[in-house]
């Protein structure tokens, strides 16, 4: 431990803190922009700056370490002018037009101001770097006139193994974009929305569906069937100041309902359905002595990174349809057909941690019920619905809790932990271990694949059938993991990749959290306790136990694996390039 | 102001290709080596276009937008390509006083092309370039070699009609 005096008050902090983290056992919390913990400590805004005896300049606090009998102050004349002066500078350059911001209230940049007392100051006001609106891919839109330049979404980017975007020219001039200033849509970016949850401003932002759902509430010829997925009743509390990992389930049920829509799903039959189908392929691989390992394709930005950058492992990929889109094709086919409705008339809305799930909804070959009648027609984020309930007026944190429509509303456990890395193998193994073994298992808790550690492997002995599993969140981690399949050096049968760092609860559309928060919770954690807490109180913890998906199988889908199971839950991937198109 | 990005064709020939790869082979892998692979690169095509740039960051296994940033923030480095007759005028002080950005002007608007651009056949390009040390001439502006001093607008199209 360091002695070191913070404002003059004395106080041991533990040796290799940072004056950030010294500062805040000390219970003061100073501002940052740029800083994001283990990802981008670059030290580059200045917001940080404090002062410390004996130093020549202010110093960052953000990267500058500790040292014995070290003497901080944090709040001198000197460290707010300088705070202050920074943020002017960064206004003086910024599109001010902050009220209909969709960070309006969530900005990094708008607090820090609202906190310091500053204003916009006209004498600074003067030329703005020229940028043009990337609206180029499906998922979201870039918007340089509001950018800081702190580089997060970069150490985003790069920490996904997909670095497509990057800091070009320098000085005034200096934009954030793709090589040769090439759209998105161009580029090989996974859309999985990382650089958006990692913005501190409104320069990153998903691109914006509330209007197409809402207007398809108010038209009387459409039928409006939302599905939620498994992480979202984790995390959409945070957008009305509810504490990280409330499962707020009941409230969304009932606050869905309210906005008008016609039936209210759980993507957790979607999930059970995955699991039916991808546990079948599973042990019919195993059996038959098909490509292995095989790997999970539920995360559709896992997916078309695999497309990009490792499309000679295609073959390994499962050919099941995502959760969103299986529940997407049964609404389609099966419920239409039972309940007499044109799938032409429906419009199937799923609200997704997700980015990507914006993108896979115009994939090839997910429209089972043909004609181009797409599984799934709008993707809100848990962000957008969360703007669009405030949007509407509904008072969501007083609401009762409400039960899901009982046609496709059944959640189980094994569909619950879906949102969390681990929870998709988890499911598969409960579901089968019971296949393989012909009866169900008391012990169903599968703890070694659980948590939210970069890389995670377990062996299972089923009835003499011994089974590798591995599971990796976080395209870095994919990365290492695909590198050893490649090179035949990994002997795992059965892989769970997903897209973002700590599994859906952690995506690219989840509810965004000010560096203050990020760099001193374990948001990922927090969210999945909400899951596996949900799952230990389920009457149906297995995905073959769950009634809707007995009933489906009966009259629809006859078993796992079927010609008529193919048709509609299981899709193809294509070939990309890793680099730009000449 | 932001470089300006080649339009034109890409004419690169087997044996350019040839030459960068060796030059990667050599300076590859090691931490730190595309400045110098991006230089001799330069040197082998006389700029650094889209084809070269994807080149190396295949061959590297580096981003391309790494190499493109790394490109972009340097002024050393040009995404467009020289033509057979570079026009540059002096944007220094002297000259610019002495009215050098109505002679630029004049030599945008005669070639049909704007400064780090290159015109469609190849034969000329302009650039603005910092203090030649020729501040008595002011405003000055060269054609490859040739030096050209106290330079006015009217003169312009004759200069640049000795190199058609």
């Amino acid at each position: 431990m360091y002695q070191i005096k913070i404002n003059g008050m004395p106080f041991s902090v533990p040796e290799g803190s940072t004056i950030l983290e010294a500062a805040r056992f000390a219970g003061i919390k100073i501002p940052t922009l740029c800083f994001l913990k283990d990802l981008n400590e670059i030290g580059a805004c200045r917001v940080c700056v404090v002062e410390v005896k004996g130093a020549r300049s202010l110093v960052a606090a953000c990267v500058h370490p500790v040292n014995e009998g070290m003497e901080i102050f944090t709040n001198t004349p000197r460290v707010i002018e300088s705070r202050k002066t920074t943020l002017q500078l960064l206004l003086s350059v910024h599109d001010r037009k902050c009220l209909s911001c969709v960070r309006n209230g969530t900005c990094e940049l708008q607090q820090l101001c609202a906190e310091l007392g500053v204003d916009i100051d006209d004498k600074l006001d003067g030329e703005k770097p020229a940028s043009v609106p990337d609206t180029s891919t499906a998922h979201l839109v870039r918007n340089n006139a509001k950018c800081v330049l702190c580089r997060r979404c970069v150490a985003a980017c790069e920490r996904q193994h997909v670095a497509v975007i990057g800091a070009n020219n320098r000085g005034f001039d200096t934009q954030i974009g793709c090589a040769f200033n090439l759209p998105l849509a161009e580029v090989s970016c996974v859309s999985c929305g990382q650089c958006i949850v990692s913005c501190p401003t409104g320069a990153l932002v998903e691109r914006d569906q509330t209007a197409e759902l809402l207007a398809a509430i108010n038209d009387p010829e459409k039928y409006v069937v939302v599905q939620t997925a498994p992480s979202i009743r984790a995390t959409l509390g945070e957008c009305f100041d509810m504490p990280v990992g409330t499962n707020v389930k009941g409230k969304m049920v009932a606050a869905l309902r309210r906005l008008g829509v016609d039936k209210v799903f759980d993507t957790d039959f979607g999930a059970d359905l995955t699991i039916m189908e991808e546990a079948h392929e599973f042990i019919h691989r195993v059996k038959t002595g098909g490509v292995l390992p095989m790997i999970t394709s539920c995360s559709p930005g896992w997916v078309k990174f695999c497309e990009h950058y490792f499309p000679d492992l295609l073959p390994n990929v499962s050919t099941c349809k995502s959760p969103q889109q299986m529940t997407g094709a049964m609404l389609k086919t099966w419920y239409a057909e039972k309940n007499g409705i044109d799938p032409k008339n429906i419009v199937s809305v799923s609200i997704m941690p997700c980015t990507a799930k914006k993108f896979e909804i115009d994939r090839e070959d997910q429209d089972a019920a043909g004609d181009g009648i797409q599984d799934v027609d709008i993707v809100l984020t848990t962000r957008e619905i969360g703007r669009l309930l405030k949007q509407c007026n509904i008072d969501f944190v007083h609401l009762p809790d409400e039960e899901f429509d009982p046609a496709m509303g059944i959640s189980t456990g094994a569909g619950a932990i879906f949102g969390a890395t681990g929870g998709v193998m988890e499911a598969a193994l409960r579901t089968a271990a019971d296949t393989i073994f012909g009866a169900p298992l008391e012990n169903i808790e599968y703890h070694e694949v659980r948590g939210t550690q970069d890389y995670k492997e377990a062996t299972y002995n089923f009835d003499g059938l011994e089974v590798k599993v591995a599971v990796v969140s976080g395209l870095e981690n994919a990365n290492t993991l695909l590198e050893k399949v490649r090179a035949g050096e990994s002997d795992c049968q059965f892989i769970e990749i997903m897209c973002c760092p700590g599994g859906c609860v952690n995506g690219g559309g989840q509810p965004t959290q000010p560096a203050e928060v990020r760099n001193f919770t374990d948001l990922k954690a927090l969210r999945a306790k909400a899951l596996y807490e949900e799952d230990e109180n389920l009457p149906f913890r297995k995905s073959h136990e769950s009634p809707i998906i007995k009933q489906v199988y009966e009259e629809y889908l006859q078993a796992p694996g079927s010609h008529i199971a193919h048709q509609i839950l299981h899709t193809t991937f294509v070939k990309r390039s890793k680099t730009v198109q000449l | 102001m932001q470089k300006r990005i080649s339009t034109l064709p890409f004419q690169g020939t087997k044996e350019q290709q040839e030459q960068l790869f060796k030059v990667i082979d050599e300076n590859g892998g090691k931490n730190g080596s595309v400045m110098p692979i991006l230089q001799k690169a330069q040197e082998i095509y006389g700029y650094l276009p889209i084809e070269v740039q994807t080149m190396i960051a295949e061959k590297m296994d580096v981003p391309l937008e790494e190499i493109y940033g790394v490109s972009t923030f340097y002024s050393l480095f040009a995404l467009t390509p020289k033509g057979k007759y570079n026009v540059s005028v002096c944007m220094g002080t002297a000259c610019y006083v002495k009215g050098a950005a109505d002679v630029l002007g004049k030599i945008c608007e005669v070639l049909g092309i704007q400064p780090e651009e290159c015109t469609q056949d190849g034969k000329f390009s302009i650039t603005e370039c910092r203090c030649i040390g020729a501040c008595g001439l002011a405003p000055v502006m060269t054609v490859n070699d040739d030096v050209y001093g106290r330079v006015s607008v009217s003169e312009v199209e004759d200069i640049l009609s000795k190199y058609e």
